[in-house]
């Protein structure tokens, strides 16, 4: 119990520094300059974006991690999961290394499409789906081991085709796991800044997410700092919040 | 890239004693974190040395430390290397630091009106020049070129020495130049010419040096304009007050003016 409520004031306690010391005074102000308002915009647009990329892209590789039998599986299980360690700068580096205008397929990109991915919004995009991806494909995982085989087979044996028992028995069955895999995915694209800021830089209305501008604001005037802080706080917990009600009541 | 990893793994703390540290909000917090630290300080007085130093001082404030630690046997220096904004916030907030060596006069104030450091001196000045990569894909060859729209420039961010003097420069130029991306620091603004993700860059002289053969400098006239003055200082709650007069006296001394020029600074 003792452990339980040292733990919550360990998470709890630097929020409550922030509201502390917040410049309440000039908020307002502070709150209705364009560059904040268009950091958030840019924040929410490609946080949402990224998680789309990795729903698209990471539920069928953790369909494909959790039923289908291939030799060297824990391999690439383990592969996938290394964003989780890899410092976010090291792999906004890697990045740069494989998209960037001189990497291994971004050169082929820019002398075909005459297109490069760094110092763009798809940059960011891309940045915070790479560190957020495994979020999505362990929860999602997870809920496919879970999930009983058996209403899958039953299903089938009463004449579904593939399609229809993976979207009647399967999606049901793993929604909740999807749905947490999701907001995860959202959370860690929406703080995401060590990758971002190397691999799509910092460029205001362009690239600058919420977590640059606060480290940028962070070496001038710490109370700008806090503020855009608060603010990316308060979204991200009426988000969070609002989406826990509408999913898990309706489940 | 180690340079810039630890960077990280600094700031995340720092960020974090930043706002707990805050939240007490008393004009001596700094000193109880100085003073939590005494038994930790008062065994290492004799033996530790933490400085803050300028990003761009990282080269040369090596080669001194070596240079430190050969003249005073059991001394071990410690740098701490980065934008002088982030580390003048980070000794405003209690870290602790013996020496801060800065690249602009500006983040020195922020240190010096918090009381934590006097008279600093200013031991060289350092000089903005373009960098382009090795085989100048946008045929860069002076100022005004960066002003194109098909040039990609990196510039580091106005809240930090490189960047606030890029903007001198440019304005003394009376160019518009529009960024494709604005850098934390300086090296990491180089960083994006070495690997040829920009067509040019605006850094110091001696971050041109520094990377040997990986970029190439362009001098242009402009640059006198916008020359940045580096101040030094021990710092006055420094755990080790003794060795931070010695080392400031190593950096202002010949034998530290001869490493820094080597490097490309100008003597001041």
């Amino acid at each position: 119990m003792l452990l339980a409520v040292l733990g919550m004031a360990f998470l709890v306690l630097p929020l409550a520094g922030l509201l502390v010391r917040a410049p309440w005074s000039t908020m307002p102000e502070r709150l209705a300059e364009p560059q904040v308002l268009e950091a958030l915009r840019l924040s929410l647009v490609t946080a949402t974006i990224a998680t789309a990329v990795c729903l698209v892209l990471g539920v069928p590789l953790a369909w494909l991690l959790a039923r289908v039998s291939f030799p060297g599986r824990r391999l690439v299980r383990a592969l996938v999961t290394i964003p989780l360690v890899l410092p976010p700068v090291v792999g906004g580096v890697a990045l740069l290394l494989v998209l960037g205008r001189r990497g291994l397929i971004g050169q082929w990109l820019e002398s075909a499409f005459g297109f490069s991915l760094p110092f763009t919004t798809a940059g960011v995009v891309v940045a915070e789906a790479f560190v957020a991806m495994p979020f999505l494909v362990i929860s999602v995982e997870g809920a496919l081991r879970a999930a009983d085989l058996r209403y899958e087979e039953a299903a089938a044996t009463l004449g579904a085709s593939r399609w229809v028992v993976f979207r009647r028995v399967t999606m049901p069955l793993i929604a909740p796991g999807i749905v947490a895999g999701a907001v995860l995915c959202w959370a860690r694209a929406l703080g995401e800044f060590g990758a971002t800021i190397t691999f799509a830089g910092n460029f205001p209305g362009r690239t600058q997410t919420m977590p640059l501008a606060v480290y940028l604001a962070l070496e001038t005037e710490p109370d700008a700092a806090i503020v855009l802080s608060l603010l990316l706080l308060l979204v991200s917990v009426a988000i969070l919040a609002g989406l826990r009600d509408r999913w898990v009541t309706s489940a | 890239m180690l340079r810039r990893l630890t960077r990280w793994a600094v700031a995340a703390p720092v960020a974090l004693a930043l706002v707990s540290g805050l939240s007490a909000c008393g004009s001596d917090e700094p000193g109880t974190t100085a003073s939590a630290s005494p038994a930790a300080s008062s065994a290492a007085s004799s033996s530790a040395l933490t400085v803050f130093a300028a990003a761009s001082l990282t080269e040369t404030f090596t080669e001194l430390g070596k240079t430190f630690e050969a003249a005073n046997p059991g001394v071990k220096v410690t740098f701490n290397f980065g934008s002088s904004a982030t580390l003048a916030q980070q000794i405003t907030q209690g870290a602790p630091a013996d020496v801060f060596a800065a690249a602009s006069p500006a983040t020195m104030k922020t240190v010096t009106d918090a009381s934590m450091a006097a008279a600093p001196t200013t031991f060289v000045r350092n000089k903005l020049e373009i960098a382009v990569p090795p085989d100048n894909p946008a045929k860069v060859d002076e100022l005004k070129d960066l002003a194109d729209a098909k040039v990609k420039v990196a510039l580091c961010a106005e809240q930090v020495p490189c960047g606030a003097a890029a903007i001198k420069a440019l304005d003394a130029a009376g160019l518009k130049v529009t960024p494709v991306t604005l850098e934390q620091d300086v090296k990491a603004t180089l960083t994006k010419v070495e690997l040829g993700e920009v067509d040019a860059a605006l850094v110091y002289k001696t971050d041109v040096l520094s990377a040997g053969g990986k970029v190439t400098g362009i001098d242009f006239p402009e640059a006198d304009k916008a020359i940045n003055d580096y101040p030094i200082a021990p710092l006055s709650k420094a755990p080790a007050p003794d060795l931070a007069k010695k080392f400031v006296d190593l950096v202002l001394s010949q034998q530290g003016k001869d490493v820094l020029v080597k490097a490309g600074f100008e003597a001041a």
